[in-house]
């Protein structure tokens, strides 16, 4: 079957806001999805109310439509667009829920529109729990044994049936909320409880914990010929009980033998073929007895998910893209694998290096939350990485990670445990668990031991045994005496020369780098090519590793390099990619060679046909600085990638290298609370009173300076992390203290803060001669709500013209003050008709992509081109297009942490936003939130 | 990774190109044809595949002995290839189930490999350059003498090494009371090819290379199974006598790989050495007469040549290879008789195409029923 050609106009559904366990990932399928149609010469028609993502930029669709995802918003789509067919594969289970939702109503019938990718039955069967188990029964696969229970004494009469350990799982309950694990009859009648009472209709799912078996992850690709092919294997190395999305993941599966995996292939693709009729993606989880090699299906995906985007990037097959293809009509056999250009797409891909996702999580924003990992997803972000050893693509991961790790390992801080103490936390899994199995291999702890506390396979902790091994071998040698050989063996265990310098005693990480290089010893770059060299690709998709051969070829052509932002974290996301893919093409209209590097497997820019170039790796300044030797590009854009992006200025300064836009000792001004406010002084703009301090004493002094009540924080910090406000002596001491313990010896702010006062922000441009502002929004929450969690309107409502064109004046006298050339965030505090600057961002903000969304101008695209220098701001024609109001609304996670207070604060607690249009001040949605602005304020 | 105490290892490509590693398994010096393999997973069964008799086998995957060896995950009673050449062999294994190491097993069988080897360079190597003869050695690098090596090593062309990768006297496998009788000509059978056949009820006596046609009559079988095999196809006149032999009796015919290059000869259409073969789990087919696709386990260096056979009258192609179009299985266009070029049984590698089986079991019946004339 070709192409259906009755096929001419499709409606994608995106999957909303970000939120725990539906992230980015689906930003990714969208965009590959409408590309991939589009090729076909299909109009594309978006639905996603994320403002954020950038599927929903207009250079992505025929026509965007930034509304929330209701059956109402469906309804106004269909009603002006002809549409001949639906893909809700893309945009997770919010899509899903939304398509079938439209099928209950007969949407979908009475426009005439066709489901397509998927099979509304085959969806049941795979959400109802119980509906699953009787079709896995049914078609002869096995699964846990379990039974329903309705009451307490069924619940206790079926555990005892199954046996120990269990999982009672309340029936239609999200995300797994009031579920646990029961180890022993002791703990039943607790959990049994619990679960039942969290149950809506007081029904609990009594499973057998297959707690200890080893958990794999199959994706597959499926067309309307029924031809299967398994894109990818992934091994967790966290075993069953701990959620896949939390898990350490590694590809290809490591321990994995042909006869086990072709059972799992073989009943992979049976239950795929059975669950409906569909063309598209699918995953499927398993579980496998380590003691006989049985197997058992957990669950099955009829969609792509956040391992098909991962499989993705781990493969270089295009998962989404030819998903969206193959539903259309067009078979696996008739489509080229796009990474080589010449071979089918109907194949396996072959993997010559190792894979490694890390999960990165943000317990520090929930306080109170319990960090166990368990059968919730908690983490919030991933990175991927990509070596030629296992250690060695672990080692990256933790690079990539950005939260002070530098290796497999810390070096710093108060981690000293001790071996019971070690012992005891590896008991429960918690986000270090894979730093504490080093550290009690540093201390002599068996491998038998530390599997028999956590059954990861021995294999992975062998692994880890030998960076331990060459950790200790290191510290005999100093860096003037160690061997060549063990150096060259060190780097190729992922060690940094950070983690070197420390390790053999020397001053820097310089120091290590020089010496590697005189020896030789320095990065290789591979391909990623689907096809483990067998064939020959164009795709420039490279990772480095410390090989004999490097394969990445500089060309000739004049190169910018953008920095990317590292994984997503509370404050730090998907409006980041964004930023960066437009960078990617506004580098390339320019004439300019664009390479991207990022470690993100969630985003588009890092997609193999977005860049001229793309290295896989960490946002972490060896690797950055190896591609700079390799690349010699004409400089770097830090603009685009956030604070990750941002805190590489310093180095790449020291060592020469060409920032474009914007200077490191400007962009240093505005980071650095001391420089900044010195020059707002001198400018003659208002900013709150503040001043720093070292020890409580300083703060309390510092404190009655300013007046109470102040805010407090740590210097340098993403997201309001540990601010607090406080209002009198005794809670600022007990706040300093809190402080000091987390972050010993960190400099800490003290603000005045200005109670009750309005908050507002500019982005802005500056090209050196023109300022233009491209929005102003005005906070709906009074100060005190960290701006990222607060709703937000563009333009402003209630501010006074005098205000915003002071504001706008302020703004302009800061971009001239700082030499800005590109972007700029500021933000203001509005007390008694006073403007206040609270701070300055020299980079793209999180509100850049809402406001060229909102406005629909390509804002992105004209502040590369000035960061580049290649255009002034005259050289464009901007005209802003929002009748009324655009309303950025701020989206928790909340409910995957219960028990955690949801109080807002100055610290950012939210995972995603909306954006919602509104014609006037007196729409109903505004008029409620306007007057509920208060009632989260925890002060 | 190794300890830095292994050994350095040296392998010397016939274009002189040279790559240095680290020794594993047996010390010692070994040659033959350099080829590689895209396969994840089931080394073991790689190893003792008869078919890579005389080759050294490059394992693009990074990782290889992590799950150890099990005694019964084998093609046949030996290790097979003639030296290894890896990324990364694991020391440490894990697997319940399994019976030894890797390096254990490698050591046993007298295997000469290296590792801690740029593969990727390499396969880009051999995929620009093409096959050639290589040579390993741990235990020594004086170059010169390695080039010896080299020069007495014989060119995979031209070689007939199926007569040495043959049983050495017939035996029987299966039910003896089975009414599906199979002769199986025996030029380096896997073991997983004789399993998939006595699964679905045959009764097989396998025989020797040397085999005549009357011998084998002598069994009565319902069908003949020429195997799959190393060397050169073209190198086998005697062979491709008897395989012309078997398609005169006009019963059922199944080859597979070697056996699949043999019908070809047989009817008089060439085969060809190809550029550096197709080996690994990954390789794409597609059945033109169920327009469905597979994916193929494939292990050959030699091809049948396409032109010829689409010319050729009495034959026609039944799979074809979807990455670049070479022939993958072909058939008599008036008798039983059919053959593919991949690994239908694919110990290791994907159960797609198992169903070939099948439908020469239902030949063989329908033969039963109503045999062509001869």
């Amino acid at each position: 079957m070709p192409k259906d050609t009755s096929i001419r106009s499709v409606l994608i559904i995106g999957s909303g806001p970000i939120i725990i366990g539906q992230a980015c990932e689906f930003d990714y399928s969208g965009s590959q999805a409408a590309r991939s149609l589009r090729e076909e010469g299909i109009r594309v028609i978006l639905i996603n109310s994320n403002p954020a993502t950038i599927m929903t930029d207009p250079m992505m669709a025929d026509r965007v439509y930034l509304l929330p995802l209701t059956v109402e918003s469906l309804e106004q789509i269909l009603q002006e667009n002809e549409i001949d067919a639906v893909l809700p594969t893309m945009g997770g289970q919010t899509a899903l829920n939304l398509a079938k939702e439209a099928d209950e109503l007969g949407i979908w019938e009475k426009y005439g529109v066709r489901l397509i990718g998927v099979d509304i039955k085959a969806i049941n069967k795979a959400e109802d729990r119980e509906e699953f188990r009787r079709f896995m029964t049914e078609i002869g696969v096995p699964v846990a044994p379990s039974r329903i229970a309705n009451s307490f004494l069924e619940g206790k009469e079926f555990a005892q049936e199954i046996g120990f350990p269990l999982v009672i799982r309340p029936s239609y309950t999200l995300g797994g909320t009031g579920g646990s694990f029961v180890h022993s009859k002791e703990e039943l009648d607790e959990a049994l409880q619990r679960g039942l009472e969290a149950s809506p209709i007081h029904e609990v799912l009594v499973e057998k914990a297959v707690l200890g078996w080893k958990e794999f992850e199959l994706e597959l690709l499926r067309d309307a010929a029924d031809n299967v092919v398994i894109i990818c294997t992934v091994e967790n190395m966290d075993p069953m009980g701990i959620h896949t999305g939390d898990s350490i993941t590694v590809a290809p599966a490591m321990t994995l033998s042909d006869t086990a995996y072709q059972l799992m292939r073989n009943t992979a693709i049976k239950m795929m073929r059975s669950m409906g009729n569909f063309a598209g993606g699918c995953n499927v989880q398993f579980a496998l007895n380590p003691q006989t090699e049985e197997i058992i299906a957990i669950e099955i995906n009829p969609r792509v998910s956040r391992s098909s985007a991962l499989a993705s990037k781990a493969t270089g097959y295009p998962i989404a893209k030819i998903a969206a293809k193959l539903a259309i009509g067009y078979r696996l056999d008739e489509l080229k694998n796009q990474i080589t250009g010449n071979t089918s797409a109907y194949f396996e891909p072959a993997l010559d290096y190792v894979i490694v996702k890390m999960p990165r999580w943000n317990f520090d924003k929930f306080k109170g939350a319990d960090d166990t990992l368990g059968l919730q997803m908690k983490s919030v972000g991933e990175v991927m990485a990509i070596g030629r050893t296992f250690p060695e693509a672990l080692q990256k991961a933790c690079q990539g990670l950005e939260n002070e790790a530098i290796g497999l390992g810390f070096y710093s801080g108060n981690t000293n445990l001790k071996v019971d103490q070690l012992l005891e936390k590896l008991k429960r899994p918690t986000w270090d668990r894979v730093f504490r199995i080093k550290d009690a291999l540093m201390l002599g702890v068996s491998i038998k031991t530390i599997h028999q506390l956590t059954y990861i396979d021995p294999w992975f902790l062998h692994q880890i045994q030998l960076i331990v091994d060459m950790e200790k071998k290191l510290t005999h040698y100093h860096l003037h005496d160690i061997p060549d050989e063990l150096l060259r063996e060190a780097k190729q265990l992922g060690f940094s020369d950070r983690q070197l310098a420390i390790l053999l005693r020397c001053d820097s990480e310089d120091e290590v780098y020089k010496k590697r290089k005189k020896l030789g010893i320095t990065r290789t770059y591979k391909m990623v090519d689907t096809c483990s060299a067998e064939f020959e690709a164009r795709t420039p998709y490279y990772y480095s590793s410390f090989d004999q051969v490097n394969e990445s070829i500089p060309s000739k052509r004049k190169k910018v390099l953008v920095l990317g932002s590292g994984p997503n974290r509370i404050g730090q996301g998907i409006e980041f990619d964004y930023c960066c893919t437009h960078g990617l093409l506004a580098i390339q209209e320019c004439g300019y060679e664009a390479i991207m590097i990022n470690c993100n497997p969630e985003t588009v820019s890092t997609d193999f046909d977005m860049a001229d170039k793309l290295y896989f790796e960490p946002v972490f300044w060896e690797h950055l600085r190896e591609i700079i030797d390799l690349e010699q590009p004409e400089g770097v854009i830090v603009q685009l990638g956030g604070q990750t992006a941002l805190k590489l200025a310093k180095n790449l300064h020291e060592k020469g290298i060409h920032i474009f836009g914007t200077s490191f000792n400007d962009m240093d001004i505005a980071e650095d609370r001391g420089r900044f406010s010195d020059m707002l002084k001198e400018l003659g703009i208002p900013y709150p009173k503040y001043g720093t301090a070292y020890t409580a004493e300083e703060a309390m002094a510092v404190a009655k300076q300013v007046g109470y009540p102040v805010l407090v924080r740590p210097s340098y910090v993403l997201g309001g992390q540990r601010m607090r406000i406080v209002i009198n002596e005794e809670e600022l001491e007990k706040a300093v203290v809190s402080l000091l313990k987390h972050l010993p010896g960190n400099k800490i702010l003290i603000d005045h803060f200005l109670d009750r006062c309005q908050e507002a922000e500019i982005d802005a441009i500056f090209d050196g001669e023109e300022f233009h502002v491209m929005g102003v929004m005005e906070h709906i929450e009074p100060a005190g709500i960290h701006s990222g969690d607060s709703n937000a309107v563009l333009p402003p409502f209630n501010l006074s013209p005098l205000e915003v064109t002071t504001m706008e004046f302020y703004a302009e006298k800061i971009a001239r003050a700082l030499h800005i050339q590109g972007l700029i965030n500021v933000q203001f505090a509005i007390k008694d008709g006073v403007v206040y600057v609270i701070e300055a961002n020299p980079r793209a903000s999180r509100t850049t992509p809402f406001i060229a969304k909102a406005y629909q101008v390509p804002y992105l695209n004209i502040a590369t081109k000035i960061i580049l220098g290649t255009h002034k701001l005259k050289d464009f024609k901007i005209e802003k297009k929002l009748n009324g109001y655009a309303i950025k609304e701020p989206v928790f996670s909340f409910n995957k942490f219960p028990g955690v207070n949801r109080e807002l604060g100055p610290e950012m607690k939210s995972t995603g936003e909306a954006i919602r249009f509104i014609k006037d001040l007196r729409d109903p949605y505004f008029r409620k939130l306007y007057k509920e602005r208060s009632m989260l304020l925890s002060k | 990774m190794a300890s830095t105490i292994a050994p350095r290892a040296v392998l010397l490509l016939e274009d002189g190109t040279c790559y240095y590693g680290k020794a594993f398994g047996k010390i010692g010096t070994t040659s033959g044809e350099i080829c590689f393999n895209t396969g994840m997973t089931g080394y073991q069964e790689v190893f003792t595949d008869p078919s890579y008799t005389g080759q050294l086998l490059v394992m693009n995957n990074c990782y290889i002995g992590n799950y150890g060896v099990k005694a019964d995950e084998v093609e046949s009673d030996s290790i097979k290839i003639k030296g290894l050449i890896c990324k990364n062999i694991s020391h440490f294994y894990s697997r319940t189930l399994a019976t030894s190491s890797l390096e254990q097993y490698l050591l046993e069988n007298g295997l000469v490999a290296i590792h801690q080897v740029d593969t990727r360079a390499l396969v880009i190597h051999i995929r620009n350059k093409g096959a050639m003869n290589a040579v390993i050695s741990s235990e020594t690098d004086d170059l010169s003498y390695l080039q010896k090596v080299l020069e007495q090593t014989p060119r995979m062309e031209g070689l007939d090494l199926a007569s040495e990768a043959s049983t050495d006297h017939a035996y029987t496998l299966g039910d003896p009371r089975s009414g599906v009788r199979i002769a199986v000509i025996d030029y380096g059978v896997k073991r997983h090819i004789l399993q998939c056949l006595v699964d679905r009820g045959a009764y097989l006596k396998v025989f020797p290379a040397c085999v005549t046609l009357q011998e084998c009559e002598d069994f009565q079988p319902d069908g003949y199974f020429v195997s799959n095999g190393p060397g050169d196809p073209a190198a086998m006149p005697h062979v491709v006598q008897l395989v012309k032999q078997i398609l005169s009796t006009k019963k059922p015919f199944f080859g597979i790989c070697l056996g699949h290059q043999l019908l070809a000869l047989a009817n008089g259409i060439p085969t060809y050495k190809m550029h550096h073969g197709h080996r690994g789990l990954n390789h794409p087919v597609k059945n033109l007469i169920s327009n469905r696709s597979e994916i193929t386990t494939q292990n050959h260096g030699f091809a049948v040549d396409p032109d010829a056979l689409r010319l050729s009258k009495h034959m026609e192609i039944t799979h074809i290879n979807l990455n670049d179009g070479s022939i993958e299985g072909m058939r008599m266009k008036y008798q039983p008789a059919f053959s593919v070029q991949y690994h239908p049984e694919s110990t290791p590698g994907p159960h797609d195409s198992r169903y070939l089986f099948d439908d020469f079991i239902r030949q063989v019946k329908m033969y039963q029923n109503a045999p062509v004339n001869a």
